[in-house]
């Protein structure tokens, strides 16, 4: 079954309702469905392999998305923030490719790879003008939908695939068609070469509901367009809710009143900033989502309610719960296991498995799956008793030394207790005697003096034990995070072995 | 049959893409689904007529046929006569 057909059947069944709004200009679902089909036509014309897209977030990327789908080959979004020599490398292993979006520097960088190159306006012009009178013959959907790169946070970006059963198998378990009321809009501001990204646009379309594109985020912007789109929903990464948040904290006027539901996911939330989040839009439900690329978004959610009964509560354990990623979509088996492969029991620490039809597990290279269909998302964390799942960080990001395993959150969780400690990022830095030990690149808090390196190691001696206690503390202005919030680990790695 | 092959149904205008499949016939009105439409129309059975609701996925009771409901009709959708019942997506506050 080709994804094509969420798009297909919103068509049919919502003729009259704006599905898009972008830069003021609006898109009925007929008229987004008749431009996929005409860039199907000139996909096929072309010979490509791929369709790209290097552009911000507009209609071309719905176009471009259903358009791949239509014409049989996979729709591969690139991260237009990279840097040239990374980009170029992305795109030799795509070509031949028909790009969306920067003409100018896809000549420039990668002029020479055979490339079928559209500025934006030109593909949805184009598009438009090509749509055929009546629906022609359309791949069946048994391949490829999306090809992603992804981020690289720890090493080269690897090309994760997802078949059309995969994004089919999550929209149609977890979205009931055309659910939306027709006043509903949900805010998109996450770039469109995120899994969230794409799911946004799919899941939307699916339950009806009229995507508000913000192409370049500001807290100002999202704020702005909240109140004049009327938007319902919307999900965004924690730097972006922090920004926000910050926003209406200096008291910018802003009707955030028609905001229902705020989802947030891509990172890890700071506690404060969401505990803000709730006591300042105390109407709005709020939804942490847990997924990746490879999953196909959204794999484990805290709920509304759970947020609301958290802050609430004065049992610490429930309490905890606003950092917990919630529990399990009900379409997904989720494991923790040891690195033997034994399946783990509640609070006990281990690496995240999980198996479902939106699970793909699947790069271009090779699949990661194990021979039961279990994908190790390389994500460590935990269940407490009750279901709830805790992330404690990227399993690679384990620091070993002497034989010990040891999570680095769980180190800059104690640290980030010091009043005069802002950010906090501990890594494995090479020792001779441990094979690792600890390290950590510190942040001081605004306003605040750095604190001694004798108060930070005591304060984790105290709190932890002497084995994590860290070799090596740096003060840096920032930490380096990515442009989705994810804290680059690689970097500080970079920074401590200076 | 392979999933994701659309159905038209002799009675109504009910299309449903096929998820999954067993081996048996699936119905709708009370006469099989086919790839085409026939020329003559079949008579809509007063015990299939409960009619189908676009969006909506339809099951059996072992879970061995799935369908998607992605035109509605008059008709209401059975295999080997047995009437299959609707299977709701869990409802969850929207993630993305």
């Amino acid at each position: 079954m080709n994804i094509a057909l969420l798009l297909e059947m919103a068509a049919d069944a919502a003729l009259d309702r704006t599905a898009l709004v972008c830069d003021g200009k609006r898109w009925t679902y007929p008229e987004l469905l008749s431009a996929a089909r005409g860039a199907c036509e000139l996909i096929r014309e072309s010979g490509a392999e791929y369709v790209a897209l290097l552009d911000e977030s507009s209609e071309a990327a719905v176009i471009a998305l259903f358009g791949a789908a239509l014409a049989g080959v996979p729709y591969c979004p690139l991260n237009y923030r990279l840097a040239d020599e990374d980009l170029t490398a992305l795109l030799e292993r795509i070509a031949p490719a028909l790009v969306v979006g920067d003409e100018a520097r896809v000549a420039r960088i990668a002029g020479d790879q055979g490339h079928t190159v559209f500025a934006r306006d030109t593909f949805s012009d184009k598009a438009q003008q090509a749509a055929p009178d009546e629906p022609g013959e359309y791949d069946a959907g048994e391949g490829v939908a999306v090809q992603l790169f992804t981020s690289g946070t720890t090493a080269a970006p690897k090309a994760a695939i997802l078949r059309h059963s995969n994004l089919l198998g999550y929209i149609l378990g977890t979205v009931e068609f055309a659910a939306a009321d027709e006043a509903d809009a949900a805010l998109v501001v996450v770039p469109p070469y995120h899994i969230a990204g794409i799911s946004a646009l799919m899941s939307s379309i699916y339950a009806n509901r009229r995507i508000v594109m913000l192409p370049n985020f500001s807290p100002e912007a999202w704020l702005r367009l909240v109140g004049e789109e009327q938007v319902t929903n919307a999900f965004v990464v924690p730097t972006m809710m922090t920004r926000i948040i910050g926003e209406l904290e200096k008291g910018l006027d802003a009707n955030v009143s028609s905001l229902r539901a705020v989802a947030y996911g891509g990172g890890k939330m700071p506690l404060e900033v969401i505990q803000k989040a709730l006591e300042m839009l105390p109407d709005t439900g709020f939804t942490n989502a847990y997924g990746l690329t490879e999953t196909s978004s959204t794999i484990a959610l805290l709920g509304p309610d759970d947020h609301r009964a958290a802050l609430a509560s004065d049992d610490p354990k429930v309490r905890a719960r606003l950092t917990s990623l919630g529990q399990p979509l009900p379409t997904v088996e989720l494991e923790i296991r040891d690195e033997d492969g034994n399946v783990l029991g509640p609070n006990e620490a281990g690496e995240i498995y999980v198996r479902g039809e939106q699970v793909s597990g699947e790069y271009k290279e090779k699949s990661a799956l194990d021979a039961e269909g279990w994908f190790p998302t390389r994500d460590a964390g935990y269940m407490d008793e009750d279901g709830y799942l805790f992330l404690s960080g990227r399993a690679d990001d384990v620091i070993v030394r002497g034989g010990e395993n040891m999570s680095p959150g769980e180190i800059e969780d104690v640290v980030l207790t010091h009043d005069c400690i802002g950010d906090a990022c501990a890594v494995a830095i090479p020792s001779v005697e441990w094979g690792e030990a600890v390290g950590m690149a510190l942040v001081v808090r605004e306003g605040h003096d750095a604190p001694g390196e004798g108060e930070i190691k005591e304060l984790v001696r105290a709190r932890l034990r002497s084995s994590r206690v860290p070799e090596k503390i740096i003060f840096v202005d920032e930490l380096p995070y990515n442009e989705m919030g994810k804290l680059l680990r690689r970097k500080v790695k970079e920074i401590l072995a200076d | 049959m392979k999933p994701g092959t659309r159905l038209k149904s002799a009675a109504c205008d009910t299309e449903v893409m096929v998820i999954r499949t067993g081996g048996g016939t699936i119905e709708c009105g009370g006469a099989p689904m086919g790839e085409a439409k026939p020329d003559t129309a079949a008579d809509l059975s007063a015990d299939h007529s409960n009619g189908t609701l676009m969006g909506k996925r339809y099951v059996d009771a072992d879970g061995a046929y799935e369908l998607l409901c992605v035109k509605p009709g008059k008709g209401s959708l059975s295999v080997d006569g047995v009437a299959l019942v609707t299977k709701d997506a869990k409802p969850l506050p929207a993630s993305d």
